[in-house]
């Protein structure tokens, strides 16, 4: 056998290392690809603009937060600058996998870069960690899967979600709610979590009442982040180096 | 083309800035001021609970009985447990209570 054919063969179980890392990941997201494609078509998106933010946005609660604000009528720049903000996280997920896969060729980075997801930094991380090398072709086997069925679920979703009628009664209208709920509870070890929520809860709800929607959500969250970004930063984890907070006290 | 169409292409644009940013940007720099990393990772936290606060305030038994359970299941499950637990007991809760 040639060195080239035992090349293409590592390549190729490379691959497949890769997608069936993928597996778990395609099965939990799929309710979250239907219901983001029946919910879309609810608030106002056609079956095409559904399926065109998935292909092109690719992240499941900054689609489910777009759409709840396109529903409400927010002006188009906030929608953007809310998905900005909820996909914010990526830039450290960025920061972190970048150290990994600087070998690749820039094209490749280039699409890698843009199918990092949660589960795909978090694996590939762990790869890392465990002394294995972040091939591209393993990185492509664990996120094309994933990527390839959130599309084409969101587009059955959509289709099959207009045939729905009564919404009410299937709770549909507050699925989003809940969704958004367990994501808040999934941050809820980071440091300051709970003051957080706390003043980000009653400011939104007080905007809400008084300025009305969809302002609240702006406020609520820059109530919160200025909680985080005022109280001294031993109480956010972060700066703990010794000498930081000397420097912060002058 | 439709606005729709734009907000979509503006947010993809947006979110690749994110996912390759972090990269471009912050690994050049030798740290991060820690206010801004505090502040940065308040940020999903912060702007979640603004989508949830405000519907949790105008719902009724229903609701607050799935989001208690959901809340309950997220202690000790993933997203997606505590998902499908939730939407059982609002589609179930809804059949009695409305």
């Amino acid at each position: 056998m040639s060195s080239e054919a035992i090349a293409e063969r590592s390549r190729a179980s490379e691959f497949w290392d890769g997608v069936r890392l993928s597996t778990p990941v395609v099965v939990a997201s799929a309710p979250f690809a239907m219901l983001f494609g029946a919910l879309a078509v609810d608030n106002g998106f056609s079956v095409v603009e559904a399926t065109l933010m998935s292909a092109t946005v690719y992240g499941g609660a900054s689609q489910m937060v777009g759409i709840e604000l396109f529903g409400q009528h927010v002006a188009p720049w906030l929608i953007v600058l809310s998905i900005f903000a909820v996909n914010f996280r990526h830039v450290l997920y960025s920061a972190g996998i970048g150290r990994r896969i600087t070998h690749w060729p820039i094209v490749q980075q280039v699409l890698g870069y843009f199918i990092l997801t949660d589960p795909q930094y978090a694996i590939s991380e762990r790869r890392a960690e465990n002394g294995q090398t972040v091939s591209f072709i393993w990185y492509l086997g664990l996120g094309l899967p994933v990527y390839v069925f959130w599309v084409v679920e969101t587009a059955l979703g959509a289709y099959f979600g207009k045939l729905i009628s009564n919404t009410g009664s299937l709770g549909i209208d507050f699925l989003l709610p809940i969704y958004f709920f367990g994501l808040v509870m999934g941050f809820r070890k980071r440091p300051l979590w709970l003051p957080v929520v706390a003043v980000s809860a009653v400011a939104s709800i007080i905007a809400y009442k008084t300025v009305g929607s969809p302002w609240h959500v702006s406020i609520g969250a820059v109530a919160g982040v200025l909680l985080a970004v005022i109280l001294p930063p031993h109480h956010s984890g972060v700066g703990a180096r010794p000498g930081t907070e000397a420097e912060e006290q002058l | 083309m439709s606005t729709t169409f734009w907000i979509i292409i503006a947010a993809a644009i947006a979110t690749y800035l994110t996912r390759v940013g972090g990269h471009l940007v912050i690994s050049r720099f030798e740290r991060v001021h820690p206010r801004v990393e505090a502040g940065l990772n308040a940020v999903p936290a912060a702007v979640l609970t603004t989508l949830v606060a405000p519907a949790v305030l105008s719902a009724g038994p229903a609701e607050w009985a799935a989001l208690i359970v959901a809340g309950a299941v997220s202690l000790r499950g993933g997203l997606l447990s505590m998902f499908l637990a939730g939407a059982a007991v609002l589609i179930l809760a809804r059949q009695f209570m409305a």
